[in-house]
């Protein structure tokens, strides 16, 4: 093949592309009387264990219940947000989700875009600049962290309990100080560690991280971590029974290992988006330009449900009292450093 | 009685008839050589009888049976064994293991390695082929892993071996002893085809040689009616002079001098200890000395592609010792290097641009940082004509050529550079005597021009034949100066050996 | 004649061992129940669909070549650049520096980033060569290592400096962007940006330094044979580290036109971006030519763009593509065309000889 022909057939693809130009053509779909949704899931992908599953679960419930037609999209790399995004767009969805506070770069940008659509973003209230056609749901991940603390330091043996968080960010800090002062509520002299694998998806560091922590003496271990919690429960499964334990986060992770899990910080994604949705088909109401934000009150937050096979009565009994007494105002959780310093004093 | 005949074999490849209608009688307990140039088709008729290759037209007889030979396995049925010129041998693997290899005794599901060892020494010692069956073949000599070659032949029972080119990587200690193994073969009733183009083995071991040209059957005769000057020139097609024709030296003022040189190998072992030398303009100055005595060390120093520990290294009396290789080259100095796969060539590269190896950065072949191919390839068009380069274009990789051609490739372009001195470091290795001529000339043409040449060679034959004087290399010193017309090889071959009797020459 | 029957060989390697890739990713749809015609057809018309899809796969395919080219570069000198990946990261930080950092004129400012992405990734390729050089420690070794820290310092810098202590540094001033409007409109809104530019131009000068010039034939004598080239007066070690800078170079320029033109912002990763692994696959494919690693650039960056799609609209997984992918490589590697009329062509070679 001599050169000229790469450069012939470069050439050739080249117009191709300038061909497909004219091509391209209206290809909206008809506004139907379907409700439709997609979502689009950040680099953890449909199967993740974690938000982005929930919040399927969330698709899917509307697909039962509201015979809505749903589609997903998983992002490979953090540049494949807005095409994604923009696929569905063009495709004319009811509303269109973004899953996780990676979106918040992109989520204003096709919104920006394409103003006649509506979007949701999981996990991020965009700084407060939410745009009219943007709907941003978070949680209170404090307080359902703080009853995992209230849990942890209740039944710590060692009097340490760790936790392992993802990326390090206002989010995820959220997790980490409503865990630490559930725990200092229950058990002041009990220690927490913390570390941070910087990653959501390297298992194998979430496993040696785990690792370390259980041989430093702590016996349950909290995280906030995503694709690295599953190196979390790798490592706990292979330990004493009884003695070791994980707590999940996101969905009930005692799947992954039911001997070991202890409890989950269940965060209802799946709930969230399924009842903007439901909101929106039914009563044509459309939270745009706001922040929804849910917590214990909303049942959004807190223990899975299997949590009473290996907490105690007693315990669980203590974890509905501080849960009311968080409903109640009574106790302000904190969602960040400050706070919880004054939390603690 | 014939035990294999191939009649009127063709055989073409794209572009190229490799053989054409070669007729082969080889008789039963003889050792018959197949002589011919590099291409000359001598490869392809054995990987005919191999059964690597079929041929297009053309009969085989194997003890007096026709055949259809389909593969290797199947002329292994047939008793034909074979020895490559590049060994196939397991490297960690012992020297039993080598050879029981596919085909391994096995006595209740394990492999027998008592007996395969017992029977390994007997054959061995039927045929004299002494080695050890449990070294490991990374720990023997070369000479000790052809023996294994043929070791694995005569295990699997071949009556019929071929030996292809055999001598190419052995000393001459090692030629010896092949030589003497392949006479116990055919005593014990084996015949033997050997593949050389070297006339003295043919003259020392064979009963009769086929001669093959350029793909063509030219002969087949007695080796006891014939001689080296005759094999030559059957082979080649033309006469061929041995003798190299030169007139006495007529040297000039001295362009090369080395005083007290040390150079270590790689290990940092001293392998030249305080050399002196000295090559004057119009002289050719051998080398002569058993390989490893520091030879090859002693040249890449010269060229700058080894550091010097010590001692002095002058060029027309300016230092050149520890300069880097360009601006030796550029100082005059042309060096024919002695692995010329490994150094001489770029082998992927084309022939034209081997030829400006070490001027593509000069006018007129650059100007600035941009190459200029056309001169290049005029410059490479011209050199592949004077020095008959044989090749399909300048634009072909050097890959592709013959060894011979290859060589050639590389004496034009240090030739042509005109330099004050030539190192020429075992110029004509593994060639057939037309390139051996053809180098031979040149090399004296050099001298005549009044240029310096160094020649270093470890065929005793060819220092001895081209050189004005000889300086005879032991232990990384010169251990004494020789003329070659009025010395004895004996002579030399003593002091090669660290004896005393040098006899200084000085013109 | 020959060098041309061996750059065809290459090619039909090439192309061979693409269809036999795509048809073993059919073969594996076929199993889990897809329709594997529909699901090629929505691939590659989604890849060029409407403008805006040409623009998003012209988008991919930029970075693909500036990493394929720093591969290819590397391995005619005989290195074997597996820091791409961090060559790029540290062109996307370089960048983002100067992008966030300094206040200069539009235009300036980004060719300035876009500078400081090439130096950068060449600095971070010199201590490899530099250490193969002088010291003999392979390339890879010291690449793969130097791909982690690239990664780390990046996450670290990006917290601790670049943005108050969040996951991600603010966008970077239009005047350090690669985007340029017109060009985007031209493709529906697409963030196709002047990357691709970036990338042809480093191809032809590939080409050029290559084959055309001293330096070049100094690169590659030594990446054939280093022993030649040492005894016909070059500097084998000023090649390597030449070599090693030049791939780099290509790298940082993919990483700063990825970071200035498509993302705009530089994130904490926690795992590597692959865009640089893939320059493996590529130069492979494309035979360490300019012009194969611009096709072979294309044919993934098509792959990449249209196999999301192939998801939204067929529901096929897009890990087909991957495995896609995955066995075009292997093809390739085995080289599966050669394996057929290997034998025939080395005893033809070595009849020659």
């Amino acid at each position: 093949m001599k050169r000229k022909s790469w450069g012939i057939l470069f050439l050739s693809i080249l117009l191709i592309i300038a061909t497909g130009c004219g091509a391209g053509g209206n290809q909206g779909g008809e506004k139907g009387e379907a409700f439709s949704a997609g979502l689009v899931t950040d680099t953890g992908g449909i199967n993740d264990e974690s938000f982005n599953q929930s919040a399927w679960d969330g698709m899917e419930k509307a697909k039962k219940d509201l015979d809505a037609k749903i589609k997903y999209l998983e992002s490979k790399r953090d540049e494949d947000y807005l095409p994604n995004l923009t696929r569905f767009a063009r495709e004319k969805q009811d509303i269109i989700w973004g899953v996780g506070f990676k979106f918040n770069k992109a989520i204003p940008e096709v919104a920006d875009q394409f103003p006649d659509h509506k979007f949701g973003i999981v996990d991020d209230n965009l700084g407060g600049k939410i745009p009219d056609n943007v709907v941003a749901v978070t949680f209170k991940e404090h307080e359902g962290s703080f009853l995992m603390g209230v849990i942890a330091g209740s039944m710590t043996k060692t009097d340490k309990v760790g936790f392992i968080g993802g990326i390090s960010s206002p989010l995820i800090k959220k997790f980490e100080v409503g865990f630490r002062a559930g725990v200092q509520a229950v058990n002041p002299k009990a220690k927490v560690t913390v570390v941070y694998a910087e990653s959501f998806t390297d298992v194998a560091k979430g496993r040696s991280l785990a690792s370390n922590m259980y041989n430093d003496g702590a016996d349950i271990i909290y995280h906030a971590a995503g694709g690295v919690g599953k190196g979390l429960f790798d490592e706990v499964k292979t330990r004493e029974k009884g003695k070791y334990w994980a707590i999940g986060v996101d969905l009930d992770q005692s799947k992954l290992a039911p001997d070991h899990t202890l409890t989950s910080m269940v965060k209802r994604v799946d709930v969230a988006v399924f009842d903007i949705m439901k909101d929106m088909k039914e009563n044509d109401k459309f939270p745009g330009g706001k922040q929804v934000e849910l917590g214990l009150e909303e049942d959004a937050v807190g223990p899975a449900e299997t949590s009473d096979k290996h907490v105690p009565d007693k315990i669980m009994k203590k974890v509905e009292d501080y849960k009311r007494q968080i409903i109640d105002e009574k106790i302000e959780v904190p969602s960040n450093e400050q706070e919880l310093k004054k939390f603690k004093s | 009685m014939n035990i294999v005949e191939m009649k009127g074999i063709t055989k073409s490849f794209p572009g190229i008839v490799a053989n054409d209608r070669i007729h082969l009688e080889v008789k039963e307990g003889e050792i018959h050589a197949l002589l011919g140039e590099n291409g000359a088709g001598k490869s392809t008729l054995m990987n005919i009888l191999f059964g690597l290759y079929q041929p297009d037209e053309g009969e085989i007889w194997i003890k007096g049976k026709q055949v259809q030979i389909t593969g290797p396995n199947m002329a292994g049925e047939l008793g034909i064994g074979m020895v490559h010129q590049h060994f196939m041998l397991v490297e960690p693997f012992t020297v039993t293991e080598n050879i029981i290899l596919g085909n391994e005794p096995v006595k209740g599901g394990w492999i027998d390695r008592d007996g395969a060892e017992r029977e390994v020494r007997e054959i061995s010692d039927r045929y004299g082929l002494r080695v050890d069956p449990r070294a490991r073949i990374q720990d023997i000599s070369v000479g000790m892993q052809q023996r294994v070659e043929i070791l694995k032949m005569l295990y699997r029972g071949a009556d019929i071996l071929i030996f292809d080119e055999p001598t190419a990587v052995l000393s001459p200690q090692e030629i010896q002893e092949l030589m003497g193994i392949m006479n116990n073969l055919v005593e014990e009733g084996k015949t033997i085809i050997f593949i050389t183009h070297k006339l003295k083995e043919i003259m020392q071991v064979c009963d009769t040689v086929t001669v093959i040209r350029r793909g063509k059957f030219i002969d087949r005769v007695k080796v006891e009616e014939m001689d080296e000057n005759r094999l030559a020139s059957m082979m080649v097609g033309r006469e061929v002079s041995f003798a190299v024709e030169k007139e006495a030296a007529k040297p000039k003022e001295t362009v090369l001098s080395i005083e007290g040189l040390h150079v270590t190998d790689s290990r940092g072992v001293g392998v030249v200890n305080g050399l002196d030398l000295e090559v004057r303009a119009g002289e050719i100055v051998g080398i002569a000395g058993v390989d490893g005595n520091g030879q090859t060390e002693l040249l890449e120093a010269i060229a700058g592609l080894r550091k010097v520990q010590k001692g002095k290294i002058q060029l027309n009396n300016s230092e050149i010792t520890n300069q880097r290789p360009r601006e030796i080259t550029e100082r005059g100095v042309g060096h024919i290097p002695e692995d010329r796969h490994r150094r001489g060539l770029v082998l992927d590269f084309t022939i034209g641009e081997n030829m400006v190896l070490q001027t593509y950065y000069q006018s007129p072949f650059a100007r600035g940082i941009h190459l200029q191919y056309d001169q290049i390839h005029q410059y490479a068009e011209r050199l592949v004509k004077e020095f008959d380069v044989r090749t399909p274009d300048i634009h072909t990789p050097a890959r592709a050529l013959s060894g011979g051609n290859q060589q050639k490739g590389i004496i034009a372009r240090e030739m042509d550079r005109n330099p004050d001195l030539l190192i020429a470091a075992q110029p004509t290795r593994g060639l057939d005597v037309g390139a051996i001529e053809f180098i031979h000339k040149r090399l004296v043409e050099q001298r005549d021009k009044g240029k310096a040449v160094l020649l270093m060679s470890l065929e005793l034959d060819e220092v001895m034949k081209l050189s004005d004087r000889v300086a005879v290399i032991y232990e990384g010193k010169i251990a004494g100066w020789v003329n070659p017309q009025t010395t004895t090889q004996e002579e030399v071959g003593l002091l090669m050996a660290g004896g005393s009797t040098g006899t200084e020459v000085k013109h | 004649m020959q060098l041309i029957q061996r750059k065809q060989s290459t090619f039909l390697t090439s192309l061979v061992s693409v269809l036999l890739g795509m048809l073993v990713g059919a073969v594996m749809m076929l199993v889990a129940g897809y329709d594997p015609i529909q699901a090629y057809a929505a691939l590659l018309s989604s890849a060029f669909l409407m403008p805006y899809d040409i623009g998003e796969t012209i988008r991919t395919i930029s970075p693909l070549i500036l990493t394929g080219l720093a591969v290819g570069l590397a391995y005619r000198t005989g290195l074997f650049n597996i820091g791409v990946e961090g060559q790029f990261i540290i062109g996307q930080l370089a960048a983002t520096i100067i992008a966030l950092k300094l206040d200069l004129p539009p235009v300036i400012h980004a060719v300035v980033a876009v500078i400081a992405g090439a130096i950068g990734g060449a600095l971070w390729a010199f201590l490899p060569g530099l250490l193969k050089a002088t010291r003999g420690v392979h390339e890879v070794i010291v690449t793969i290592m130097m791909n982690f820290i690239a990664l780390y310092l990046s996450n670290v810098l990006v917290r601790n400096w670049l943005s108050a202590g969040a996951d991600s540094t603010e966008k970077i001033p239009s005047s350090a962007s690669l985007r340029w409007d017109s060009l985007s409109s031209l493709f529906g809104g697409a963030r196709i940006h002047m990357g691709i530019f970036i990338a042809l131009a480093s191809a032809l000068f590939m080409y050029y330094l290559l084959w055309r010039t001293t330096s070049g034939f100094e690169l590659r004598a030594v990446g054939f044979n280093p022993d030649a080239s040492e005894y016909a007066g070059m500097s084998v070690k000023r090649s390597l580290i030449l070599s090693m800078m030049i791939s780099g170079s290509f790298a940082g320029l993919a990483g700063a036109s990825e970071l200035l033109g498509t993302s705009g912002y530089l994130a904490i990763q926690g795992a590597h971006t692959g865009i640089g692994f893939d320059g493996i696959a590529v130069a492979l494919l494309g035979a360490n030519t300019p012009g194969g690693i611009l096709l072979a650039a294309s044919l993934f960056g098509i792959l990449t763009y249209g196999g999301s799609n192939m998801q939204f609209v067929e529901g096929v997984p897009f890990e087909v593509v991957r495995v896609v992918f995955a066995a075009i490589i292997l093809f390739v590697a085995a080289n599966i065309v050669r394996w057929g009329t290997q034998k025939f062509r080395k005893k033809a070679v070595k009849e020659h000889a």
